[in-house]
Formats: C-alpha cells, structure tokens, sequence
C-alpha cells in the first residue's frame, strides 16, 4: 500500500528533490507551493503525512499546520516540518503549531524515509 | 541528497528567479531607506530568496554558498526583525552580498567554489559585524564547517554494533498534545520493536466514566520492556519527536531506577511484568505490526479516538487526486520549461511556413484566383493565422528585459565604487520583451555603455554639487518599443560631451584633421570610430580594451543602430534600436543584374535617383556621386558579387557604413519592401564576403541578403578621402574630413 504524501514548499529545486525522492521510495506524491496552496491541497489529497516548509509566501509553514489542525479531516494527521533551521525556538514553535517531527535539510533520502516512517508506521515501508 | 542533474538545473533557474527577487526586493527597501512608502514584504522577500538559496546549495554540498547565504541570511533576519535598523550604508553592503551571492552562484554553476576569495572572506567578516556573531572561523573554510549553521549531522539511523543485549524499561503516558499533534503511539511502539523484542502493557487505570470522556484527551499509560543490542540513544531516538508531548522514562535494568521513575499514576502496576496477561502485543524485529493496543487491552473501553483518526484513508480514495496533483506547478504562474532547440526547431518550421504561404499566394495570383473567389478568402484566413502563428512562436523566444537591466545595476554600483562616485541605477520599461538572443548579444555593450557613462559621463560629487546638480548621479536605463523595434536608452544626467576634448583627441590620434569642420553630432560620433579610445587613455574602469567602436559593432551585428545625443552640463543619451528578432529581417528588395537580393533597412540611409550630372567618374571605372555636397563613393554591387548581364544602376542606395563612412549601392531597381525569414548560409554553404544571409522568396526563389559592412569592403574601389580629393579643388587648401560632412 502506497501512502500518499503531501510535500510543501516554496522552492522549485526542493519541491523537484522531494517529489524525486519520495516517488522512487513508492510513495504517491503531491506538491504544493506554500501554506495556501497546502491547505487546498491537503483536502484535495487527503495525504497520510505532510512535509512542510517553515519559510514560505502568503502562508508560512506554521500558520499551515495551524489551518491543518483546525479542520477535522487533517486534526491527525502527521505533518513533518522541513526546515534549515535546527534552532530550538523553532522547532519549539513548530510544535506548538502541532507538528509532528521535522526534518533538517539538507537531508538526505534515507533520513526522510525514516523520519516518515516514524511519524506513520512502517507500513509506509515503500 | 546527491540531486540529480535535472533537479541541478532547476536549481540554478531557481536561484536566477531567487536573485532577481533579491535584486528587486534590496531596491525596494533602499527607496523605503530613501523615505519611499514603507513595504514590509520586500525584505521577507528579499530573506526568503536568500534562504531559499542557502536550503537548495545545502542540498548540492555547495559548502561555501551555504556558508556565504548563512552569514548573509543572519543580517537579514536580524533587519527583518527590527533588531539592527535599515541605513544606507547598510543596504549598501546587502547588494554587495547579492552580488557576492549571485558570484557564488555562478562559481557553483560552472563547477568552482568561491572559498579562497579573499574578497568573499572580507564581506562575510562585514556580515559578521554588522550581525555581531563571532567572525566565522579561519576552519570554516574546510569542508567540515557545517556544524556552524546548527545542521545536525546525518548518521545511519540504526548502529551497525550494538554493546551486547539489554533490557530497557520504559514507561510511556501519553498526552492531550501527543495526540493533537499528529501522533500515534502504536507506531513508536512500531518503530521499538524494529530495533528489539518489545513487550507491552498498557493501563486504562486513568480512563474516566465514558459520560466524562474528552476523546481528544491521552488517558492510556504504557509500560513496555525492550530487549534490544541498540544503545539508549536508539530508543532516545524513536521519541525524538514526541518529546514533551509525553511524559517518557526509560531506565536499563542494569542501572538503579532513578528516584521517582514511576512517575506514571499506573505505574507500580503496569511495571515490569513480562507476561503479564495485559501484555497485548509481543513485537519483535519482523515488521508485524501489533495489533491495535488499546482496543485489546481495555475491551470495556471505547477505542481512543485520535489513535483512529489518523489511520490511513483508502488508497483509492487519494488515486485519482494523484494523476492530477502530482507534478502540480505553482498556481501564481503556470509555465513549462522547454528546451531552446525546440523552440528553434519551431521558429524554423514557421519561418517554412510564411515563405510557403508566400509561394502559394503567388501561385494563386498566377493562376487568376480571385481574392473574393472562395480559394482567395480561404487562403486569406489561412494568410492570418499565419502570421498570428509567427507572432505567437516569436513571443515564445521574448522575454523580460529585466533580468538584464538588473545586471546592469551591479555594473553602475561597481563602477561607482571604483570611479569614487556616487550614482544610482534607475530602470524603466522592465517587462519589455526582446528576443532571448538579443539580450544575450547585448549584454557586453550594454555593460560596457554603462561604465562609460559612470566613468566618463558623471561628475564627482563635489563637481555635482558645485554645479547645482544632486551629488549622487542618475543613470537611467529605459526599453521601450517604438515602431516595431526595442529602443533602449541609457541616459546620464552628467556633464555631457566634453567636445573640445573629444575633437583633441581625434586630432591626436590622426582621426580628424585638425583644421576640420565638425558639427556637435559629428564630434559626439567620433566616440564611435575605431581607434579613438584605447586602453592607455580611458580608466581602468571603462577601458577594457574595449572602444565604443566595438559597441557599435556588436549593435550592428543584432541588426541595431546606435546614437548618441549630448548636451553640455545635462548629460547624455545613448540610444540603441533594436529588432524584436533575429529570426526576420526587414529588408529591401532589389535587383541588381537580373538577382534580386535584400539589403537590411536598417543600414540604408536613403535611397536616390541620381541625375547625370551627379555622378563623375574617377578613374577608368570608378564614380563618386554628389549628394548635398557631399562626394560619396559608387559602389557596383553588380561587379562585387561578379554578377553577369546587363545593370543600368539607375538607383542608389545610400547606406552607411560602422565608420561612419558613407557609400552609394548602385542597384537597377528597388522591387519591394517585405519582412523576410533569415536563413543562415553558413550552415548549408559557407560564409561568401559580402553576403549576410539568405532568404527565400514568395516565388521560391533564394535571394541573398547583402552585408552592406562587408560588401562595401569587397569593392574598396576608392576611399571617401580620395573620392573628395578627387572631387574637389587642389587639396592643399581644402582638406577633406575623414568623417561625412553632413
């Protein structure tokens, strides 16, 4: 089983990096450009885990995890935050939005695999 | 992530697109610095870019981009957050990171790094100070200095060796929060039977009466006994995310159970108890997932909400959306990318079209077809669509001339710095679209025509101010259309053409004769000819061994022209016309010798019908002409190109060569006037003197297009010098200007 995943972010080589990654590791994957387009994303795919960026136009990753958490369809669902930043204040902000686990970038594919894995199962095994 | 070489190049358009809105964000906030209307969006635009940069040079090991983005990135979100104020010296040095920045990224794109750059070192230790962060390290410069921007190092997430098997007990309590923020604790438990033999035992002790239950609430505690070979970091690992959001104790069996470690209410009953009966699930390393935990354990409690929310919809609920949504563009604008030879490829299957259209419109004609006939409106519709085809597929090539102008704003702060002065960039006319050719080819004169003008044609600012001007100068740098073409100006409020200086320099140089009459226009067109400036004469600034004859040229060569218009203690204006495309050519049809050939419009000056008394002849078969007392050579185009049959040349055309030299072709009729379809003879012959190009015809005949330039050189046949000589009375007391006289 396939698990669909919700990738977003502002930058074009991220967005081609994530969408490459996470399709050879047999996910379904959708992308979304910032926070906006991710919450029409997000009802359109009903993904089982989002990645997100923090820095983004219009809606950054925090007021989308917000929108996220507010709605009953994605209340649960695991939303990964990506960021540069490891500062703590950051990721402590992230969480109070209600993020799940974030990802440092640069990643690498078997750090993300496994950071999806943690947040949705094994199951997600590709 | 190594990024394959697709995802490479999407990088660097990125990061083109990236510098454009750093570029167009840093003016913003420097006319916000200057008093314009405050735009808080400009510089988290501008941080954004630059952030955007860092994250994909991270992805690319692109070490010292990162670390220039970095430092850079750090004054930026410092200014955004109002923690260092926004001054001019300050918006100064940001454009000089972005243009560090887009070095960078150029280095990176040709394969170097820009690390041992004393001048990149210099600026990062500017950034530095202005940040107030500790100079980065002289260590830094090695490969190994990621750990300064707080990137946590990648390592395997399972160790290879493990000390030898463990017993941990850990103690799990779920919060509101856990479950609030997306998380499910079945699948930690998951994720510690991969790395050991799990035991769990769950406690619904702190489960209220069902009437008081908040479903959203974490009642349930765990006590799970893993036997693994992993270290504490393992299992530290696996709550990395849900820590704080659960309250976690994991204690060795080795070691002495920390005071307090059953802090959990459950606790002392759910504590180590192997095979107990609440033990629900035995996970060990095959990735059988356990069963779910609370609905066995407490079979009179109600499954806990959240634990349900978030299992996984069907997958054929999310299927269709994937089709669609996958490789989904960004909304705000919906483009592709496509390959420049396609595009090429199409240009050249259009320009096809137009000369067959062309034929078939002649064939019609021939065979009496009337134009209000049913084959006439048909092919009149046909003939639309076109050119309306030709529009659309040339407005593919176009683009903004904007990303170049924004180039040139980098060449006006350097060379300001350099020169001492202070000028300022201001562009209008951005979203012009010129062919992407074009604004290759323009680039180097443009850059060149620009220095010029900070270098010889503003004033310091002590000049400036003594004069009544502003101290800072202004550089304009418009692109308009105008009448089917691109006029781009670049216009400086400076001191103008020093005129006596530029006529004693062409007299220096041997260009000019000193005792010649020259009109202002004709001494400011000395500033094209070859030879006038050479590197020892011109700062180091403009003169790059590069005269404004060989900007001329370059215009030329895109089939545009070049002005210039000066005006004492006002300033001056360069003014360089231009086709929309390389790909056709507006062009005059004429007949020399039974051939029809083009000349570009662009080079004819006018055209004339000379009367007998007009042309003399110098010489057995050289004529000169006199237009408005000026003597101009004739020049057969017929015995150029060594064509047989009979010319009676009864029309000149007179064009005018990059020397400002001016000749008369002699032609015998002038057929047309018509856009033609360049077709490169280089590619299918070889380059043949004197000719340019060719073209097809509407009767399917080639034609070729002349180069005025070279078939001018071809006949040589009598320098205008010696034409005037010839014309005129004894030399002695006339002497002849080397320029036209007009």
């Amino acid at each position: 089983m396939s698990l669909t995943i919700l990738a977003i972010d502002d930058s074009r080589t991220i967005r081609e990096m994530l969408n490459a990654a996470l399709s050879a590791a047999g996910f379904s994957v959708h992308l979304a450009v910032d926070g906006e387009d991710g919450l029409d994303k997000l009802s359109q795919t009903a993904p089982d885990v989002v990645i997100t960026d923090i820095n983004m136009p219009r809606l950054d990753g925090f007021g989308f995890i917000e929108g996220a958490r507010a709605r009953d369809e994605s209340r649960a669902v695991p939303i990964l935050v990506l960021t540069t930043e490891s500062a703590a204040d950051l990721k402590a902000r992230a969480r109070d939005a209600g993020a799940t686990g974030w990802i440092v970038k640069p990643f690498d594919e078997m750090r993300l695999i496994s950071a999806i894995h943690r947040v949705a199962g094994m199951r997600a095994a590709g | 992530m190594s990024g394959a070489p697709d995802i490479r190049t999407t990088f660097f358009q990125e990061c083109d697109e990236l510098l454009e809105a750093l570029n167009d964000g840093l003016a913003s906030v420097q006319e916000q610095v200057a008093g314009g209307p405050s735009d808080p969006e400009a510089l988290h635009a501008i941080f954004r870019a630059v952030h955007s940069i860092k994250g994909g040079a991270g992805a690319f090991g692109l070490n010292a981009l990162v670390r220039f983005a970095h430092a850079f990135e750090t004054v930026l979100d410092l200014l955004r957050s109002g923690k260092i104020p926004a001054t001019e010296d300050l918006v100064a040095l940001l454009f000089r990171a972005g243009d560090m920045l887009t070095d960078h990224v150029t280095a990176a794109r040709e394969g170097r790094e820009n690390a041992g750059d004393p001048a990149v070192a210099a600026l990062m230790a500017e950034l530095a100070a202005v940040s107030g962060a500790p100079e980065a390290p002289a260590a830094a410069e090695d490969e190994g200095g990621e750990e300064d921007f707080g990137f946590v190092p990648m390592t395997l997430p399972f160790e290879l060796e493990g000390p030898g098997a463990q017993r941990f007990h850990i103690a799990f309590a779920a919060s509101r929060r856990l479950y609030a923020n997306g998380h499910d604790p079945l699948i930690l438990f998951e994720a510690l039977s991969a790395i050991g033999t799990l035991e769990v035992a769950v406690s619904a002790a702190r489960l209220p009466d069902l009437t008081t239950l908040d479903p959203e609430e974490g009642y349930l505690d765990w006590a799970l006994t893993l036997e693994t070979e992993q270290d504490r970091g393992a299992i530290e690992e696996v709550f990395e995310f849900v820590e704080g959001l659960a309250e976690i104790e994991i204690r060795c069996e080795d070691e002495d159970p920390p005071a307090g470690a059953e802090g959990i209410d459950a606790g002392p009953q759910i504590a180590p108890a192997p095979r107990d009966p609440a033990t629900v699930a035995e996970g060990s390393a095959d990735a059988t997932p356990p069963p779910p935990a609370p609905a066995r354990v407490a079979p009179d409690a109600p499954p806990v909400a959240p634990t349900a929310a978030s299992a996984a919809p069907p997958a054929s609920q999310s299927a269709p959306g994937a089709a669609q949504g996958a490789s989904s563009a960004p909304p705000a604008s919906a483009t592709i990318r496509v390959d420049l030879e396609r595009v090429d490829g199409l240009i050249n299957a259009v320009g096809e079209l137009v000369i067959h259209q062309a034929m078939i419109a002649q064939k019609l004609a021939e065979a009496g077809v009337a134009w209000n006939s049913d084959i006439g409106a048909g092919f009149d519709a046909f003939r639309n669509l076109t050119s309306e085809i030709q529009e659309r597929v040339m407005a593919i090539r176009a683009q903004p001339i904007k990303p170049l102008f924004q180039r040139m704003a980098r060449i006006v702060r350097e060379a300001a710095a350099v020169s001492g002065k202070t000028a300022q960039l201001r562009t209008e006319g951005e979203a012009t679209e010129v062919d992407k050719t074009v604004i290759e080819r323009l680039a180097e004169p443009l850059t060149h025509i620009l220095r010029n003008a900070v270098d010889h044609g503003l004033e310091t600012s002590e000049k400036r101010v003594a004069a009544g001007k502003p101290a800072s100068g202004v550089i304009s740098l418009s692109a308009t259309y105008r009448s089917g073409r691109v006029v781009i100006e670049v216009a400086d409020d400076g001191a103008g053409i020093n005129r006596e200086k530029v006529r004693a320099i062409a007299i220096e140089k041997g260009l000019i004769d000193p005792a010649a009459e020259l009109s202002e226009a004709e001494v400011d067109r000395l500033l094209f000819m070859p030879g006038f400036s050479t590197a020892t004469e011109v700062s180091d600034l403009s003169g790059r061994g590069v005269g404004m004859d060989v900007v001329k040229r370059t215009i030329q060569a895109i089939g545009g022209r070049i002005s210039i218009n000066s005006t004492p203690g006002r300033g001056t204006v360069i003014s360089i016309s231009l086709p929309l495309t390389l790909a056709v050519l507006d062009g005059i049809l004429i007949e020399v010798c039974g051939e029809t050939m083009v000349v570009p419009i662009t080079a004819v000056v006018e055209t004339l019908r000379p009367g007998p008394k007009d042309i003399h002849a110098i010489g057995p078969d050289q004529r000169v002409v006199t237009v408005r007392d000026t003597v101009v050579p004739v020049v057969d185009l017929g015995q150029v190109f060594g064509l047989p049959g009979t010319c009676s040349q009864d029309i000149l055309l007179l064009v005018e060569t990059e020397s400002r030299n001016r000749y008369a072709l002699a032609v015998d009729a002038i057929k047309d006037q018509s856009q033609v379809v360049i077709k490169g003879l280089e590619g299918n012959y070889r380059h043949v003197a004197g000719i340019s190009a060719a073209t097809i015809l509407g009767d399917g005949r080639i034609a070729l297009i002349i180069d005025p330039e070279e078939a001018v050189a071809q006949a040589a046949p009598v320098s205008p010098v010696a034409a005037a000589v010839a014309a005129s009375a004894p030399p002695s007391s006339q002497p002849a200007a080397l320029t036209p006289a007009r």
